[in-house]
């Protein structure tokens, strides 16, 4: 048992969470209002999930970090396990087997993969022997992330598993090669590209920059093996991107993808999610509607509304003042977290921190961007404001492990 | 500098995502987004398209009403479904079908059930709409026709198609448009404005109270009543004179240009392309490719003006001084343009004309030498021709005239190049002596001959003419209050006309004179050709007669045209003359001329090149 000592603790990041949370559960009564029966449904429940998963991170709090150290392995591999079983006898909802049910209750083992990958990370690369340098080292740290992200693709939720990237961006800020970001970038950019401006095309472009390229190599007498390398290598990329995009993906993805790109344009089809929410905000305007008299919330008309959606309801009901409010307060969190975890001297320490501040900056700007229509449709809920029990628990987890070792960091460890 | 990476992409992301929010919330105002909103009804008000009145206020064109029964599928109590159908007065089993047709469509927005309940039909029913949920009414309002004439100048209605939705953002599916004739050029003041009303709805479609306190909600602007030129029994006395003939009637009146009358034969009952059959009806009209009732020869049609033309060469002729009153003419029974190339003349071979006798016996050879002087009076035929094409232009000829209906053809004067491109530069007046009198390239629409009679009423001028006389609550285009004058001094129109009185009093026309009205006219037979079977065969000549009355102080100008009735007096001028009678006094007395007309049948004629390969003409 470790001292509880208050003033050790960022109480101001703290603060911030439970206003969030506050926001969340005032926005689930607003959309729920309209209809009598889902007051009881989502306010009520919610309520007792923010009890509950308070209640569960007083008692995580209390025990000690070299606990969560020693347990580190066998908690992660417990929750893989867990993730194969899902695959097997998952409650299956919305076409994904994601959820487990246990006396009633429904939850979804993904989301407690979140902190407890973050924890199996940074023990992994906080061992004396793990130089983040080394190839070795570099490709187990992989398969630690990569594993959860195969288990829950296969369920299939692709938007959970596009969050566990966020580990890539940890790995990064802590020494990983810049090389793994470049390729990264590069590949996204190429894929992107390919997308709006057709294969034909960028073939050509790369062609053209290709020989400019070459011919200027041989002007200057230099090397030409890595011209032709990254050469091949984009054009392998393209040729891969658009079989993935015309084959892989269903023709729901591509849909949701063109709506955002601007490519397609259907706005009580594919696109009325996107064009319902943007109404959301527009129909908010500078003040808002007011507590409760959204129209477009009222209607209920933009699905889920209540979990994924819930940002559109702020929106519409405060107005832009109201969504300036939400998002400054993430964006002081987040900053906030990032500046003392920075400080900190501990590789197991700022890795986990790190996993903590990444994982709650995916969710925030790929599901605001994807309300306000920047961002395909995903599956993803905004931290601590969006319905739900088992990704506010895991939130929670997340922030207490942060709060638990932002505490210890004058105590050497 | 790799711990500032992550809050670098906070921040950037924080920016985007207010910029964002900042432009959706505060720039982008709603009304744009407002017709994509699923959440908001739009209700359209209709004004009621405006009616169509003739010059004495006599109704040509109004509105009846007619009704659609909607229904929502999610609302309707189907325990109640055998009532409702009696209640509606349709099957049941019609009733179930429609029904599930609508849920297929969608079970929550409102489709079709029954349609086009007349007036009548839907009185019973709607004392019994209100006991059953799911069902409301839609007025729709459709043209009625109390006139049966004038098809192509009033032209029709119909739904907007596609094309016509993505030029012109107000239309919408469903909605009809002017679709021909003056319901298309008037199309904005018959139409109004619609008004628009917007509405909250749930998800489940159901209104949930009016959208932002109706901010953006319209008053619908109301439609405008056309007055026309046309004198409706001016009109309905064509019609008859026109029957079992082909071809067009135009009447002006002189001093401003109104249309009094445009009568195209055949024609057709427009009432056949406002019920269900449109299309079926409309597709028969189009096919009809001996008739083409949907071809309006008075504004459509371009012919040789044949003799008519004569008229326009005397004009250019004195005000060129190539021709006084006086001047002296022998005919030799034709005229001699080239070797070997004789245009004839039907006068007699010794006939020694003036002006006034050339013009009343439509003398050939003498405005074949008028027109020779005209030309060769410039240095070269090009000048002269240019010229002399700028004076038949000042006419009103080879161009569209700018009426307000939008069909029409502009015609053809040919001009120097024309001739340049054709000769290769070795031309000469005699080349082009054809022009002279009215055939070779010259085409003529009959609008633009009665214009040309109109402007020789003036002695000089002319008003384009048009349909519409007044606009309720509007004023029509300034162009037609605007005089026109020609390139032809008013002097000499006082010779021409005398010429003109002396063909219904001793010339070509005298079967047309009226006792007590002095006409000035100018018959002329127009040679054609027709194509059949690749080969090309002349059929009769066309009548025509282009004149005006009363000579002195004219109020009606006129132009008859008849295809394939051969000599001008035949047809063409006692229709011409009986016209000018029923509207200068009301009623005819000559009856025995108008039973000639009302009996005289050229259907056999109009029969001929389809019914035998060799065939006679001009009999």
């Amino acid at each position: 048992m470790s001292s509880l000592k208050v003033k050790n603790y960022d109480l101001t990041s703290l603060i911030i969470v439970i206003s969030l949370i506050i926001i969340g559960l005032i926005n689930i009564y607003s959309v729920s209002y309209s209809d009598l029966n889902s007051i009881e449904n989502f306010f009520n429940k919610q309520l007792l999930f923010v009890l509950f998963s308070f209640s569960i991170c007083s008692l995580l709090i209390l025990l000690n970090i070299n606990f969560y150290f020693k347990y580190a392995s066998i908690i992660y591999i417990s929750l893989i396990l867990l993730l194969i079983l899902l695959l097997f006898v998952g409650k299956e909802v919305n076409g994904a087997k994601s959820w487990f049910n246990l006396l009633g209750f429904s939850f979804q083992p993904s989301e407690l993969m979140k902190p407890v990958t973050a924890l199996a990370i940074a023990k992994y690369l906080s061992n004396v022997h793990s130089d983040i340098k080394n190839y070795k080292i570099q490709f187990y740290s992989f398969i630690i992330i990569l594993v959860p992200i195969v288990l829950i693709l296969l369920q299939p939720d692709p938007g959970t598993a596009l969050i566990f990237f966020s580990f890539y961006l940890v790995l990064h800020i802590v020494g990983l090669p810049s090389i793994y970001l470049n390729i990264f970038m590069f590949i996204s950019i190429l894929f992107i590209a390919t997308i709006i401006i057709g294969v034909k095309i960028i073939l050509m472009i790369i062609g053209i920059i290709f020989s400019i390229m070459f011919l200027y190599s041989v002007y200057k007498k230099t090397k030409k093996s890595k011209i032709i390398y990254i050469t091949v290598f984009a054009v392998l990329n393209i040729l891969i991107s658009s079989f993935i995009y015309e084959n892989l993906f269903e023709q729901r993805h591509r849909d949701r993808i063109n709506v955002v790109l601007g490519l397609e344009k259907d706005l009580t089809g594919i696109g009325y999610n996107a064009n319902q929410s943007k109404l959301a905000f527009n129909s908010g305007g500078l003040f808002g509607q007011g507590f409760l008299k959204g129209t477009q919330t009222k209607g209920d008309f933009i699905p889920e509304q209540h979990s994924d959606y819930i940002f559109a309801t702020i929106g519409e009901e405060w107005g832009f003042f109201g969504s300036l409010f939400v998002i400054s307060l993430f964006i002081i969190l987040l900053m906030r977290m990032t500046e003392r975890t920075i400080k900190q001297t501990s590789l197991f320490y700022k890795i986990f921190s790190f996993s903590v501040i990444t994982i709650i900056f995916f969710h925030f700007a790929i599901n605001i961007t994807m309300v306000i229509g920047l961002f395909p449709t995903v599956g993803i809920p905004l931290p601590y404001i969006s319905y739900g029990g088992s990704s506010l628990l895991s939130f929670m987890i997340l922030f207490t492990g942060y709060l638990k070792i932002d505490s210890q960091k004058k105590s050497k460890w | 500098m790799r711990d500032k990476l992550l809050q670098l992409l906070i921040i950037s992301v924080g920016i985007l995502i207010i910029v964002k929010l900042f432009s959706l919330q505060v720039i982008n105002s709603s009304s744009d987004l407002i017709n994509n909103n699923a959440s908001v009804q739009k209700i359209y008000e209709f004004p009621e398209r405006g009616y169509i009145y003739d010059r004495n206020n006599k109704l040509i064109v109004s509105n009846d009403f007619s009704y659609d029964i909607l229904v929502v599928p999610a609302d309707v109590n189907l325990e109640d479904s055998i009532l409702i159908s009696k209640d509606f007065n349709i099957d049941t089993s019609v009733f179930n079908k429609k029904l599930l047709e609508a849920k297929n469509f969608s079970n929550v927005k409102a489709s079709i059930l029954i349609n086009n309940i007349s007036k009548e039909e839907y009185a019973p029913i709607q004392e019994k709409l209100w006991k059953h949920s799911g069902f409301f009414v839609q007025k729709k309002s459709k043209r009625t026709y109390n006139a049966l004439t004038a098809a192509n100048l009033l032209g029709y209605i119909s739904e907007v198609n596609k094309s016509e939705i993505e030029k012109n953002s107000y239309y919408e599916i469903g909605e009809v448009i002017g679709r021909q004739g003056l319901e298309k050029t008037y199309e904005d003041k018959l139409r109004g404005v619609k008004g628009v009303r917007f509405f909250q709805k749930d998800k489940f479609n159901r209104i949930i109270g009016s959208y932002k306190n109706g901010d953006y909600d319209t008053l619908p602007k109301p439609s405008k009543d056309l007055t026309l030129t046309i004198d409706l029994d001016l009109q309905q006395y064509g019609d008859s004179l026109m029957q079992n003939k082909r071809g067009s009637i135009v009447a002006i009146e002189p001093k401003t240009g109104d249309i009094l009358a445009l009568i195209n034969s055949p024609s057709y009952d427009l009432s056949s392309l406002m019920d269900k059959n449109r299309s079926i009806n409309y597709k028969k009209l189009e096919n009809d490719s001996i008739g083409k009732p949907l071809f309006e020869r008075g504004l459509q049609g371009q012919y040789a003006p044949g003799s008519t033309f004569k008229i326009i060469n005397a004009l250019i002729g004195l005000q060129e001084k190539v021709i006084t009153e006086e001047t002296m003419h022998k005919c030799e029974g034709g005229h001699f343009y080239s070797k070997n190339a004789f245009m004839r003349c039907h006068t007699k071979e010794t006939t020694l004309s003036d002006l006034n006798n050339a013009i009343y016996t439509s003398c050939n050879t003498y405005f074949a030498k008028t027109y020779k002087g005209i030309i060769e009076n410039y240095e070269n035929s090009s000048a002269g021709l240019d010229k002399w094409n700028d004076y038949v232009k000042s006419f009103g000829f080879g161009n569209y005239l700018g009426y307000d209906h939008p069909t029409g053809q502009p015609g053809f004067i040919p001009s120097s190049q024309y001739y340049n491109n054709w000769y290769k530069n070795s031309w000469k007046a005699v080349t082009t002596i054809s022009n002279s009198i009215g055939q070779g390239e010259i085409l003529t629409t009959p609008i633009q001959l009665a214009n040309f009679a109109a402007t020789i009423a003036n002695r000089g001028w002319y008003i384009i003419p048009h349909f519409v006389k007044e606009i309720e609550n509007d004023s029509i285009n300034n162009n037609y209050k605007k005089k026109n004058t020609s390139l032809v001094d008013s002097k000499h129109f006082e010779p021409i006309i005398n010429g003109m009185i002396d063909v219904i009093d001793v010339g070509t026309a005298t079967n047309s004179k009226i006792s007590d009205i002095k006409i000035a006219g100018k018959t002329g037979t127009a040679e054609n050709f027709i194509r059949i079977n690749g080969k090309r065969k002349q059929l009769t000549d066309h009548s025509i007669f282009i004149g005006f009355a009363p000579a002195d102080d004219p109020k009606i100008a006129i132009c008859v045209f008849i295809e394939n009735g051969y000599w001008g007096s035949r047809w063409a001028a006692p229709i011409s003359s009986l016209i000018i009678e029923k509207y200068l006094k009301k009623e005819v007395n000559r009856k025995w001329l108008e039973n000639y007309i009302l009996e005289g049948d050229l259907t056999k004629e109009y029969l001929k090149p389809y019914l035998t390969n060799n065939f006679s003409i001009n009999e």
